[in-house]
């Protein structure tokens, strides 16, 4: 069936991005709670603990955000775990961005100075308490312009899952170009649809990294 | 009654001794100013008192506490102990009410009414009453350091170190902290203090330690070791000052 690009079919391509806006905060906010825990444990975490966390990350980092969709949507059915391409999608770019942010938010944490973490024991506090009130709030406001940026990859990310099959915003252009025969139509909507949801991320990002006030003790 | 009791205590950085054996005691109220070359040692047994650097070997008594090799019992021991800081390390995301509230409150579990009243109370006393809602980065060292005094005193400590405290501020800002911490020795407080204010050591202090080499190499009521020095090695020292 040959249909010709019109407005029904922005309609389809913005179905599209809303399973990729959906997928995106997925993946944040799964990725984002193991990456704080990860981080955590990296920074102040037992030596072997360190170890294997820093090892994972690296492994990750190192590997193609596509081979890790494949190996999870593929691989691991080999194995008997059969996965869904929406779980398959989340729980790959889940695995990418927990090692992307991990480290991210362990330089946070290292980037404030020891002198705070010296104050801060002297006072009595707790490891826990000196973390609660004094170097996470610090940290979290020097994180929120790169964890803002690291968001918009997310978005830009999600279109590999298009790969195995899940209908993202992506694989929904792929979809209509394959009715409509009108690539450059179908694909610019899809890069402006991108571009509509990351261009303001991006800004925030700068904004953010301008804004904070946190100036480290001397 | 001592209040700070110092029993043979050697600390080493790898393989260097950077405390060589040094016993100090001092008395309820005492003002003991600890003066010295760079890498005298000073500063780290300072830091070893409220147990910022471990000892190796000896004890400490402070406040009641015990510190040794084996470490000890260090946070009832810090909220007793106060420490000032060379560079303020005030917390630069809470104002200054805040950062004088926040370890009576965490640490203490004070309510914020009295951890407030407590905090206006001794910023008033460092001349800061009207600064509480100021962040460090609008406030200009000395107010800074004046701060960080406050926020140790907040914890209402018996024992309070102060590690060159006016050393990062610029000479016309050394004073404000000086005269803060003069009414602090006026008021009672112990305190001991690494220092190169030889007028302010001289003046304020009962008694002043000079240490060399990781040992407390010539000791005395202030005035005393001043103007009578009796090691070659304090003479050189204090002579280019009493010029």
């Amino acid at each position: 069936m040959i249909k010709s690009f019109g407005w029904d079919s922005v309609e389809f391509l913005i179905r599209g991005a809303g399973w990729t806006l959906l997928l995106s905060l997925m993946t944040f906010v799964i990725g984002g709670f193991f990456a704080l825990v990860f981080a955590l444990l990296r920074t102040l975490g037992p030596k072997p603990v360190r170890v294997v966390i820093a090892g994972f990350i690296q492994l990750v980092q190192a590997t193609p955000l596509l081979i890790i969709v494949f190996l999870t949507f593929y691989g691991l059915s080999f194995v008997g775990l059969h996965f869904p391409p929406m779980m398959a999608a989340g729980l790959s770019l889940a695995v990418y961005t927990t090692a992307f942010l991990a480290d991210i938010w362990r330089g946070c944490i290292e980037a404030i100075p020891r002198q705070q973490w010296e104050a801060a024991d002297a006072l009595a506090l707790t490891r826990a308490q000196q973390l609660r009130y004094v170097i996470l709030p610090q940290a979290f406001k020097i994180s929120l312009g790169p964890t803002v940026g690291f968001m918009v990859q997310i978005v830009k990310n999600t279109s590999v899952v298009a790969l195995i099959g899940f209908v993202e915003l992506t694989r929904a252009g792929q979809l209509l170009n394959n009715m409509t025969f009108q690539p450059f139509h179908v694909f610019l909507t899809v890069a402006a649809i991108y571009f509509a949801i990351c261009y303001p991320l991006s800004f925030l990002s700068e904004r953010l990294k301008g804004i904070r006030n946190v100036r480290p003790a001397h | 009654m001592s209040a700070l009791h110092i029993n043979e205590i050697k600390k080493y950085f790898g393989s260097l001794l950077v405390l060589d054996g040094v016993s100090l005691d001092i008395a309820q109220s005492e003002v003991v100013a600890v003066i010295g070359r760079s890498g005298s040692g000073k500063s780290t047994m300072l830091r070893c008192i409220n147990g910022l650097e471990k000892i190796q070997s000896g004890s400490i008594e402070v406040a009641g506490h015990r510190i040794g090799p084996q470490g000890g019992d260090l946070r009832s021991l810090r909220k007793e102990v106060g420490m000032v800081f060379q560079s303020y390390n005030l917390f630069p995301h809470l104002t200054v009410l805040e950062n004088v509230t926040l370890a009576p409150k965490v640490v203490k579990g004070v309510d914020r009414e009295e951890a407030e009243e407590i905090a206006h109370e001794v910023l008033r006393r460092v001349g800061l009453a009207e600064k509480s809602g100021a962040y460090a980065d609008e406030l200009s060292g000395g107010q800074q350091q004046r701060v960080a005094i406050a926020r140790s005193l907040a914890m209402q400590p018996k024992v309070m170190l102060f590690d060159e405290v006016t050393s990062a501020l610029d000479p016309e800002l050394t004073g404000e902290v000086l005269k803060t911490m003069e009414e602090l020795a006026d008021a009672g407080m112990t305190m001991v203090l690494v220092t190169h204010e030889m007028g302010f050591a001289r003046q304020v202090a009962d008694r002043t330690v000079f240490m060399h080499k990781g040992k407390i190499w010539e000791q005395g009521a202030s005035e005393d070791v001043f103007a009578n020095p009796q090691t070659p090695e304090l003479r050189n020292f204090i002579a280019p000052n009493l010029k």
